[in-house]
């Protein structure tokens, strides 16, 4: 399944040219209180990273070899569905830890992946699964219209 | 001669229960059972300690925890008329400090129904 669109330069793009790496010199041992702190610019790189496409998943590793069993299953859950390539971007949060430490709190999630349909704030992993088994996905992903046309639903089996 | 044997009562009782905890080798576990336990009143509460499968995952390099991947199937009446997000955030909220720290749990995944969605989906599985 060929879901990956052009890995998204945006974020990185954003959060680069406003401000030197300020999480790089952040000490790893973060306090719960030091990781609120979702800085603006941040904010604003995720919200533009939302927004980038009617369906974006945050996952670790990318589509094509996903890092993390998670993110792993939520790509092949996006693939069964027929979500259209042309409208999915998905985010490596391995490659951003601006990226990987904000989208949670963003989201107020603890956990990746993470994904938005529209901009709304859909689940991780087990809701997707969840809503996989009981239809409201597809339900959900039709309404949105983000699938591919019927007559070019890909007819490659599940794994 | 009822205080002095209270006290020393009190005392081991102390000593024997900060013993345990420091001595428990699942330190993640007791608070997840115990947070979650506390709050929602679960009927079936069912942790499941995955970390061993995950253990030569990339992510867990360098990790000694022997607790970082959980799963949960957690039925309580705390759920009812809430959707999925919402139980799961409420979920996420009550492990929040262990979801955060360095060295806590790593990737949690969650069963959360109601007893009534619990016994539709037994007797769907019995049927």
């Amino acid at each position: 399944m060929s879901l990956r669109k052009a890995f998204p330069s945006a974020f990185r793009a954003a959060t680069r040219a406003a401000r030197p790496s300020t999480f790089a010199a952040t000490p790893r041992f973060l306090t719960p209180i030091q990781m609120r702190l979702l800085s603006d610019d941040t904010r604003a790189a995720i919200d533009k990273a939302v927004a980038s496409s009617p369906v974006v998943l945050f996952m670790k590793g990318t589509p094509e070899t996903p890092a993390c069993g998670f993110s792993r299953a939520s790509i092949q859950i996006l693939g069964m569905q027929g979500v259209d390539p042309e409208k999915f971007t998905a985010f490596n949060v391995l490659e951003d830890s601006d990226l990987r430490a904000g989208i949670k709190e963003y989201s107020e999630w603890p956990t990746i992946p993470q994904l938005y349909v529209d901009k709304e704030f859909i689940g991780g992993c087990d809701i997707l699964m969840t809503m996989h088994q009981d239809g409201s996905l597809a339900k959900m992903l039709e309404e949105k219209n983000v699938l591919v046309p019927e007559e070019e639903t890909p007819s490659e089996p599940p794994k | 001669m009822f205080l002095p044997r209270a006290s020393i009562a009190g005392k081991r009782f102390v000593s024997v229960s900060s013993m345990s905890q420091s001595q428990s080798r699942t330190p993640l576990e007791d608070a997840i059972r115990a947070k979650v336990t506390e709050a929602l009143k679960p009927t079936t509460l069912e942790i499941h300690n995955d970390s061993h499968l995950h253990a030569h995952h990339k992510a867990m390099e360098g990790v000694m925890s022997k607790e970082t991947h959980f799963r949960l199937i957690i039925t309580s009446q705390a759920f009812a008329s809430k959707p999925l997000l919402a139980r799961q955030r409420m979920v996420n909220t009550l492990l929040k400090e262990e979801l955060a720290k360095e060295g806590g749990i790593h990737a949690l995944q969650l069963k959360t129904r109601t007893p009534e969605e619990e016994k539709k989906l037994a007797d769907k599985e019995g049927a």
